[in-house]
């Protein structure tokens, strides 16, 4: 047995986030992990690298207990981690990549150009690669960078590589490229471990198949023995937890409606749907399928290539946010403490900075109603804040979060983009959130809900557009949704 | 309690300005003789008012190091302008036009090309001083009209109406950076350009604003500086970029961005502008004018490093 991990148990500030997983890896063979988004894939993969520690359970590799794992102890042991976005040095030469993962660290040791080149050569020519090694990485396209860090991983003599989403942005000829070298590393008694979203791929390469579900090791399969439909079964198969505000109100006119919409740079295309208002329309779909993107381009960050957008059916132009504001769109974005608010200025400024001109007249602020839409909201959210002069550092991530939605509550917004909107908040803030959702939904706000939490997305939504691979796969009604098929959507299953 | 908690760099500044004056009252009560201090007043002025553009550009999150060789420009433009015959408002608003133009060319460069403002203001502040130095021969601009020199007011009246000018902006800017929707738009920029994006803000729009900013200022600041003599000499402001920002950086602005207040940049200016002077009036050797400036720079920005690391 090249790698075991027993009963590993993690948790998270107080989620688990793997409950007693077991695992093991045998040389020459392929064994894939699978499991929608939080299903606990990452964190193995970071408990076997050293990244993160489990909190009990216990690491063998070749058979020798691994008490103490760090990242450094993993690479000794021949442990190479592969990850979807390669991470090389941009301005380095290909040769000067591998040698930097490959040479000791002394500094006053002389480089060896030669030996550098040479070396860089014979590793990518063992993985049947062309690459010049004196190319700038820079310049290397996504395929060719995942190659370099694949010759890095054999250049350490790696027994155990992991390969972490290797596919997301490949093209098929590309997989089938990739594959090649996966097989060449297999015969060479390589293990695998190989994570990725596409079910085609895992049944092609995988020997062996386990099954993450919240956390949980559901089950583990030899190669043929499950077919593509009982896969889904498997990662999906749970009875979704939690409580949803009832709403009543049938939805009105359709207030948003992008037709053949796209944006090549983002790799969306030919995006067609309709939200009425007061309706919430979920956005669901794997991570990598382009539903951030989608958000992005219709609140004008990155603005739309192809197709249009209609508001209350007359076609607009959304160049950049501060368009989309004056026509009545908010955007919630996905990371809150990155880009949803200005965690060192006041909760008082993050509340009207996205439309100062509700407090101000000729551009002139006026203090008292600025305080008084902010204190609006301390009230109407519920939100707990020393004052809203405080820095907003100050407060918990569930009261940053209300206060990142009452910014785009502030401009009376006609069409309210939630992407991942109790990401990371408590379940007591999160419960708040979607009661307010659905208040505005009441007063008919057309809410856009992005979400990777699939019980969120069948609880809130009155619609489920499915995307794929940048654009939706399927659009479901509340009846006909399901967990099973929206990930059949989701997986690119017809 | 609270404002001294919250505006801790103003507060020291003007507590060290307090502990100077005491001093200086003391051991040498000639220092406010009114020839000194009108004489102190009128050298720091054009300082003063650039850096109230540069605290915009400092608090929007970026540098201009330029303005001094913007400011020779200026200078120069002001007396052709005036010797080619123009009334002196027009040859003063010529000045402006130059200087803000100048500072909008570095704000499309940074705000719409992205490019570092350090790299772009560096390269206009060498590209500029040497097309002057080409342009003029190095020559002075002499015989300028009789009554450019003070600006067509007699020599007393002209520092009174300096300092009002100069007193208005300054109040318009402090005004203007804490109640005018821009203001906030300018610190917001500064503290968090891809959250001030997200929330609708054109921060390449305001970027390139703040250096325009700059510049007008600079031209005024050259204005105000050529009329006090009768010629005007074509190296001028060399240096001026430094104490500019040497002023903002101890009156409290985050070179980072996101933090700083004009009236921190006031003191922070009149204070480093004062102690020079006030050196040799206690008798110490001019030579410590610069270490004791450069010492001063450092106190603020340890000052300014130890209350954001209490916050955390």
């Amino acid at each position: 047995m090249l790698l075991e991990a027993k009963s590993i148990t993690k948790s998270f500030a107080g989620v688990q986030a793997l409950k007693a997983v077991s695992f093991d890896l045998c040389p020459g063979e392929v064994h894939a992990l699978v499991g929608e988004n939080g299903a606990g894939k990452t964190t193995l993969i970071k408990v076997m690298t050293g990244a993160e520690r489990p909190d009990s359970g216990s690491l063998f590799v070749c058979g020798r207990p691994v008490p103490h794992n760090d990242p450094r102890i993993s690479r000794s042991l021949g442990i190479a981690a592969i990850y979807q976005q390669p991470a090389l040095f941009p301005h380095l030469t290909v040769s000067e990549n591998i040698a930097l993962a490959l040479e000791s660290h002394a500094f006053w040791r002389l480089i060896n150009w030669k030996e550098r080149y040479g070396r860089a050569k014979e590793l990518l020519s063992r993985i049947s690669a062309s690459i010049d090694p004196d190319r700038i990485a820079s310049t290397l396209t996504m395929p060719e960078q995942q190659l370099v860090e694949i010759a890095k991983a054999t250049g350490r003599d790696a027994k155990i590589l992991i390969m972490d989403e290797p596919t997301a942005s490949l093209t098929s000829r590309e997989v089938d490229n990739l594959f090649g070298v996966i097989r060449l590393l297999r015969s060479q008694g390589v293990g695998i471990i190989y994570i990725s979203h596409r079910l085609e791929e895992i049944l092609s390469i995988a020997d062996r198949i386990t099954v993450l579900r919240d956390g949980e090791a559901i089950a583990t399969k030899v190669k043929g023995e499950v077919n593509r439909q009982q896969l889904i079964q498997m990662i999906v198969g749970r009875e979704l937890a939690g409580i949803f505000p009832e709403r009543n109100a049938p939805p009105g006119e359709v207030v948003l409606e992008l037709r053949n919409f796209g944006n090549r740079a983002r790799g969306l295309h030919d995006i067609s749907f309709a939200v009425k208002a007061g309706e919430i329309l979920g956005i669901s779909g794997l991570v990598g399928a382009g539903r951030t993107e989608l958000a992005e381009t219709i609140f004008g960050l990155t603005p739309a290539d192809s197709g249009e957008i209609l508001l209350r059916g007359s076609p607009v132009q959304i160049a950049s946010g501060s368009d989309a504001i004056r026509l009545g769109i908010g955007y919630l974005p996905e990371d809150r403490r990155q880009h949803g608010v200005i965690l060192t200025m006041p909760m008082l400024v993050n509340t009207s900075i996205a439309k100062l001109s509700a407090v101000s007249r000729n551009g002139v602020i006026d203090a008292s109603k600025e305080r008084h839409l902010a204190e609006t909201y301390v009230e109407l959210l519920n939100i707990k804040a020393a004052s809203v002069d405080a820095d907003l550092e100050t407060l918990s991530g569930g009261n940053q979060q209300k206060v990142a939605l009452a910014r785009w509550l502030a401009i009376e917004p006609t069409v309210l983009i939630l992407d991942e909107p109790t990401q990371g908040v408590d379940i007591g803030s999160k419960a708040e959130i979607h009661r307010l959702m659905a208040d505005l939904a009441e007063r008919g706000v057309a809410i856009i809900m992005v979400s990777s939490d699939l019980a969120e997305i069948l609880g809130m939504s009155d619609r489920i557009a499915v995307m794929h691979a940048g654009t939706i796969a399927g659009l479901l009604s509340r009846e006909e949704a399901n967990q099973h098929r929206v990930l059949s959507l989701a997986f690119g299953e017809q | 309690m609270t404002y001294i908690r919250t505006h801790r760099e103003e507060v020291s500044i003007a507590a060290a300005l307090i502990v100077l004056a005491s001093v200086l009252a003391i051991a040498a009560p000639g220092y406010f003789a009114r020839e000194n201090l009108s004489d102190l007043l009128l050298g720091n002025i054009p300082v003063l008012v650039i850096a109230l553009g540069m605290t915009l550009v400092i608090v929007a999150g970026q540098i201009d190091i330029s303005v001094g060789s913007n400011f020779a420009i200026c200078s120069v433009a002001a007396g052709f302008l005036a010797k080619a015959g123009l009334p002196l408002p027009a040859a003063a608003l010529g000045a402006c036009v130059i200087g803000g133009g100048l500072g909008a060319v570095n704000g499309a460069l940074v705000g719409y090309l992205g490019i570092p403002s350090i790299v772009v203001t560096l390269a206009s502040m060498v590209a500029l001083r040497d097309a002057l130095r080409w342009q003029t021969q190095g020559a002075w601009v002499q015989d300028l009209p009789i009554n450019f020199q003070w600006f067509g007011f007699s020599q007393s009246s002209y520092p009174t109406v300096v300092i009002l000018t100069t007193t208005f902006l300054v109040v318009f800017f402090a005004w203007g950076m804490r109640k005018l929707a821009a203001g906030r738009a300018v610190y917001a920029t500064g503290s968090h350009p891809e959250g001030a994006r997200l929330a609708g803000i054109d921060t390449s729009l305001v970027v390139f604003c703040v250096f325009l900013v700059a510049g007008l200022l600079t031209g005024f600041a050259a204005v105000l500086n050529s009329v006090r003599f009768n010629q005007i000499p074509s190296n001028g402001g060399l240096g001026l970029e430094m104490k500019v920002i040497a002023g903002v950086v101890v009156g409290g602005a985050a070179i980072t961005g996101g933090v700083g207040t004009i009236a921190g940049s006031v003191l922070g200016v009149v204070l480093l502008g004062a102690i020079g002077p006030a050196l040799t009036f206690l008798g110490v050797s001019a030579y410590w004018e610069r270490a004791i400036q450069g010492g001063i720079i450092l106190a603020a920005v340890i000052n300014y490093a130890r209350s954001t690391a209490g916050n955390r």
